[in-house]
C-alpha cells in the first residue's frame, strides 16, 4: 500500500477511505479514530483495516457499543484541541447520538457565542442493498441536513472519498461524512489530485444538454449508468453529484437547470420529506422559468428496506427508473 | 331606411372586400359601432356606421368584393315610423363565404338563435354563470361584443364586466376568449420564451405529456426564416383570418403607393433647422408637474405645431385628385406609425390643430398602440390631410419623405440634439431639430412650403400658446 503518491493507479472506494485516514494520522497526532471495532476488528465494513498496527491503541480506539458515550466523547476531545474521526457503523444506528450530535456538536460554537468549536469528523456508512435488513440499510443523511452548524458530505467517487476527509478535518466545524455502503468495493483508478477538493461545490460528473440528473452517494453509479442508456435513446443527461448534501451548492444545481432546462433527482431516501423534496424545492423557487417539465424525483419506497434481495432490489432507486424518469421529462 | 355602403378607407381604394358582418338583421347599432369588417389592399379595418337604429337586412355575404359606395345593409334609424319594435328574426342565415353553403344542421341552429339575446338554446353550451357574476345587465353589451362573444364561444353570462354598470366590455370578452383558447399546460420554460419570442400561446399546440406546451412548440412557433409573416400578425387579430395575411399584403400595397407617389408626383424638398430651447424648457416645466403616465414627448409639441401651421397653411392641406387641389376639412394629422412585424400605417390624428396638448398626446399614444395591434378604425385609414413623419426616436437627423397620395405634403421631424447655436451674437449649446417638408410641386411652390415651415419655427418657439 503506497503513500499519497501524485500517479494515477487502481485502488477502491474502501482502501482510498483507509489512505485518506492513514494521511490525516501521518500528518497530524491531534488527529485519531475511535468507534465500534475500528481496531483489531478493523472495521465493521473493514475500512481502518491495518491502522491499529500502524498507529496503536492510543489513536486507534475501539469504542463500546453506546454511539451516545463515543460520539460525546469526540466532541469532549475536540473541544480540547484533538481532531477526533469518530465512526459509526450505520447512520440507523447513529440516531443513539443523535442528541450528541444535534444538541452539543451543532451548537455548541453558537451557545458559547464563537468560543467553542467542535472540529470534529463524524463518519458512517448509509444505504442499503446488501441483504441488511430494516434496522441498518436506510438512507438518513438528509434528516442530518437539515441541521444548521454541520456540514454534511457524501463522497460517492474513490477520488472524493480518498480526497473529501483532510479538507473536512481542517474544517472548524462538525462534518458528516456519510459512506454509501454499496460503495466500498468499487475500483476504479484513483486520479491524482489537482487541488484541494473544495467542499462548497457539487461536481458535475458527467456533462449534457437534455436533462439533468441530480444526485449523489451510492446513486451516483445508477445515474451515470442511466445517462449511457439515455446516451444511446440519444438523450444527453447531465449528471451532478451534490457530494456536499449541507450546505447544498445551489449555484452548480441552477447552471445545470438551466442547461438541460429539466431535471431528476435520484435519492435513495424516502421521498416525503428528503433531500430530493429540498432540492426539488430550491430548482422551484429558483430556476422555474428554466423548467421546461415537471421535476422528477426517483426515491426508494416508502416501506422499511425490505431483508428479501428481490424485495430489497424492487424497493431501491434502479437504473431503469432513472431512465424512465428522464424519458417522462424529455419525451 | 338607411343605406350602410362600402366606405372608401383611403382616396386610392375603389373596391373593398366585405370580411365578415358584426352585426345581424335586427341588432340595435348606435353611430360609431363597428359593424363589419372590411379588408383593403392594406389592412383589414373594423368599418363604422353612422346612423343609430336598428340593422335591416344585410345585403352582402361576406366574403364578397364591391366597389366603394355599394351598398351593404340596410339599416332603420331610430325612432323612425315602421322602425321594428320587436327584433327580428335574421333574414337568411349568415353565410361564411360565398359558394360556402352551411350544412343544413348549422343554419338551423342558426336560425333557431334569437338575434339579440345570447345563445340560451342547445346551439351552444354556455358555462353556468357563477352566482353574482353580471345578472342583470345582460343585452347592453352592443352588437359588437355579442358578436365576438359568440365568434369565440365566449359566454358572456360568464364574463364579469369590468365597464360602467358592470357591463362587458371588449377586453372582457378578449381576456376570456384568451384564456379559452390558450392550451391547459405551458411549462413555465415555455410561457418565457413566448413572451421573449413574441409567440402567441393560443396558436401553440402542446407536444409534452398532457398536450402540454414546452420551449421546443414555442421555437417551433416562433417568427422563424421559414414562416415570419404568418406569425407576426397572430397575436393583433387572431380572430381575422385575413389579418394573416397582412405583411405580405401591406408590403405590396406600400409598394404600389410610393412607387405610385413617386411616379406621379414632382416633389420638392425644404428644410429648416428649429431651435427647441423654449419648447423643450416649456415641456420639462410643465412634465414636473404631472403624474408620469400624463406627461409630455417631444412628438407631442412637433405634431402640434405641424398641424398648427398646416391650418395656417391650408395650401399644404389636403388633396390633388383629378388634376386640382381640394383641401381638406379639417386638419387630420396622419401620423407614420412603423409597426413590429415591418410595414408602415400612417392613421389620421383627427382635428391635431385643435386638440390641448395633454389631448394630443393621449390621442398619439393611443393610436400607435392600435395601429400596432391591428384596431384601427377605418375613419382614421381614409382621413389624413398631411402626414407627419417623425424618425427621430431612430436615431437620424432628418427625414425628405415620399408624399402619400393624394395628400400634397409630407412633414418629416428629426432627432432632437444639442448643437452649437448663434443667438443674438453669442454661441449657446441648443437643443434643435431638423423640419423637412416634402411637397407636390403640381399643389405648391416653393415659396408656400417656406412659409409652412416658417411657421411650424413660429409655433415651437411659443410652446405655451400651441
Amino acid at each position: 500500500m503506497g503513500t499519497g503518491r501524485a500517479d494515477e493507479r487502481k485502488t477502491t472506494y474502501r482502501e482510498a477511505m483507509r489512505e485518506a485516514m492513514r494521511e490525516a494520522l501521518r500528518a497530524d497526532d491531534r488527529v485519531f479514530l475511535m468507534g465500534e471495532d475500528v481496531g483489531r476488528y478493523g472495521g465493521c465494513f473493514g475500512v481502518s483495516l491495518g491502522l491499529l498496527e500502524e498507529f496503536g491503541p492510543e489513536r486507534i480506539r475501539d469504542a463500546p457499543l453506546s454511539e451516545s458515550a463515543f460520539v460525546g466523547a469526540g466532541i469532549g476531545a475536540a473541544l480540547s484541541g484533538l481532531r477526533p474521526i469518530v465512526e459509526i457503523m450505520t447512520v440507523n444506528s447513529s440516531l443513539l447520538a443523535l442528541d450528541q450530535i444535534l444538541n452539543n456538536a451543532a451548537t455548541l460554537l453558537h451557545m458559547s457565542g464563537g468560543q467553542l468549536p467542535v472540529p470534529l469528523v463524524i463518519r458512517m456508512t448509509t444505504g442499503a442493498g446488501r441483504q441488511l435488513a430494516a434496522q441498518h440499510s436506510h438512507s438518513l443523511e438528509g434528516w442530518y441536513a437539515h441541521i444548521p452548524g454541520i456540514r454534511v458530505l457524501a463522497p460517492a467517487t474513490i477520488g472524493d472519498a480518498r480526497h473529501m476527509l483532510a479538507p473536512a478535518l481542517a474544517d472548524p466545524d462538525p462534518v458528516l461524512i456519510f459512506e454509501h455502503g454499496s460503495l466500498y468495493n468499487t475500483a476504479g483508478e484513483l486520479a491524482p489530485l489537482s487541488s484541494p477538493v473544495d467542499l462548497d461545490r457539487a461536481a458535475v460528473r458527467r456533462r449534457g444538454t437534455d436533462i439533468s440528473l441530480i444526485t449523489y452517494g451510492g446513486s451516483l453509479p445508477k445515474a451515470l449508468a442511466a445517462a449511457d442508456e439515455l446516451a444511446a435513446d440519444d438523450i444527453s443527461a447531465e449528471v451532478v453529484d451534490l457530494r456536499t448534501l449541507r450546505p447544498l451548492d445551489d449555484e452548480t444545481i441552477d447552471a445545470s437547470v438551466a442547461r438541460t432546462h429539466r431535471a431528476v433527482i435520484v435519492d435513495e431516501a424516502w421521498r416525503s420529506g428528503s433531500l430530493a423534496a429540498e432540492v426539488s424545492a430550491r430548482i422551484a423557487e429558483r430556476s422555474l422559468y428554466e423548467l421546461d417539465a415537471p421535476v422528477e424525483r426517483v426515491c426508494s419506497a416508502e416501506v422499511p428496506i425490505p431483508y428479501a434481495r428481490l424485495l430489497e432490489q424492487a424497493a431501491l432507486p434502479r437504473t431503469a427508473d432513472i431512465v424512465a424518469a428522464a424519458h417522462r421529462a424529455v419525451d | 331606411m338607411a343605406e350602410f355602403t362600402m366606405p372608401s378607407l383611403g382616396a386610392d381604394m375603389d373596391e373593398g372586400t366585405l370580411q365578415e358582418w358584426l352585426v345581424r338583421a335586427g341588432d340595435r347599432v348606435r353611430k360609431g359601432d363597428a359593424v363589419a369588417v372590411v379588408e383593403t389592399a392594406k389592412s383589414t379595418i373594423e368599418v363604422e356606421c353612422f346612423e343609430t337604429g336598428t340593422v335591416g337586412k344585410l345585403l352582402v355575404d361576406p366574403g364578397t368584393t364591391v366597389p366603394v359606395g355599394a351598398a351593404l345593409a340596410l339599416i332603420e334609424p331610430a325612432g323612425e315610423p315602421g322602425a321594428p319594435k320587436e327584433r327580428e328574426k335574421p333574414d337568411k342565415p349568415k353565410k361564411r363565404r360565398r359558394g360556402d353553403e352551411a350544412r343544413p344542421e348549422e343554419r338551423e341552429a342558426q336560425e333557431r338563435r334569437p338575434a339579440a339575446q345570447p345563445a340560451p338554446g342547445p346551439a351552444k353550451e354556455p358555462v353556468p354563470a357563477p352566482a353574482g357574476v353580471n345578472d342583470g345587465v345582460r343585452g347592453d353589451e352592443g352588437p359588437l361584443i355579442r358578436h365576438l362573444a359568440e365568434q369565440a364561444g365566449v359566454d358572456l353570462d360568464a364574463v364579469h364586466g369590468s365597464g360602467p354598470g358592470k357591463r362587458v366590455t371588449r377586453a372582457d370578452v378578449e381576456r376570456a376568449a384568451a384564456a379559452r383558447r390558450l392550451p391547459a399546460r405551458i411549462t413555465p420554460l415555455a410561457r418565457r420564451l413566448a413572451g421573449e419570442l413574441g409567440v402567441d400561446l393560443s396558436g401553440v399546440t402542446g407536444t409534452g405529456r398532457d398536450g402540454a406546451v414546452r420551449a421546443a412548440d414555442v421555437r417551433q412557433a416562433a417568427p422563424g426564416p421559414t414562416a415570419p409573416a404568418e406569425q407576426e400578425s397572430s397575436g393583433a387579430a387572431a380572430a381575422s383570418p385575413s389579418a394573416e395575411r397582412r405583411p405580405a399584403g401591406m408590403r405590396e400595397a406600400i409598394a404600389g403607393l410610393m412607387a405610385r407617389a413617386n411616379r406621379e408626383i414632382p416633389h420638392y424638398y425644404l428644410s429648416t433647422t428649429v431651435d427647441l430651447t423654449a419648447a423643450m424648457d416649456w415641456m420639462h416645466e410643465y412634465n414636473r408637474h404631472c403624474p408620469p403616465g400624463a406627461r409630455l414627448l417631444p412628438a407631442a409639441l412637433l405634431l402640434k405645431a405641424a398641424a398648427r401651421a398646416a391650418r395656417e397653411v391650408p395650401a399644404l392641406n389636403g388633396f390633388w385628385t383629378d388634376d386640382g387641389f381640394s383641401a381638406g376639412r379639417g386638419v387630420h394629422l396622419g401620423v407614420a406609425v412603423s409597426l413590429r412585424g415591418g410595414g408602415l400605417v400612417a392613421p389620421a390624428l383627427h382635428d391635431a390643430d385643435t386638440l390641448e396638448l395633454p389631448q394630443l398626446m393621449a390621442g398619439l399614444k393611443d393610436l400607435v398602440h392600435r395601429a400596432r395591434t391591428g384596431r384601427l378604425r377605418g375613419s382614421e385609414v381614409s382621413d389624413a390631410t398631411i402626414t407627419v413623419t417623425n424618425l427621430g426616436d431612430q436615431g437620424v437627423e432628418s427625414v425628405l419623405g415620399v408624399i402619400y397620395p393624394p395628400q400634397v405634403a409630407l412633414v418629416g421631424f428629426g432627432r432632437v440634439v444639442e448643437r452649437p447655436w448663434a443667438v443674438d451674437g453669442l454661441l449657446g449649446v441648443r437643443p434643435v431639430v431638423t423640419a423637412t417638408l416634402s411637397a407636390d410641386h403640381r399643389a405648391t411652390d416653393g415659396a408656400v412650403g417656406a412659409r409652412y415651415l416658417t411657421a411650424v419655427d413660429r409655433f415651437l418657439q411659443s410652446p405655451e400658446e400651441i
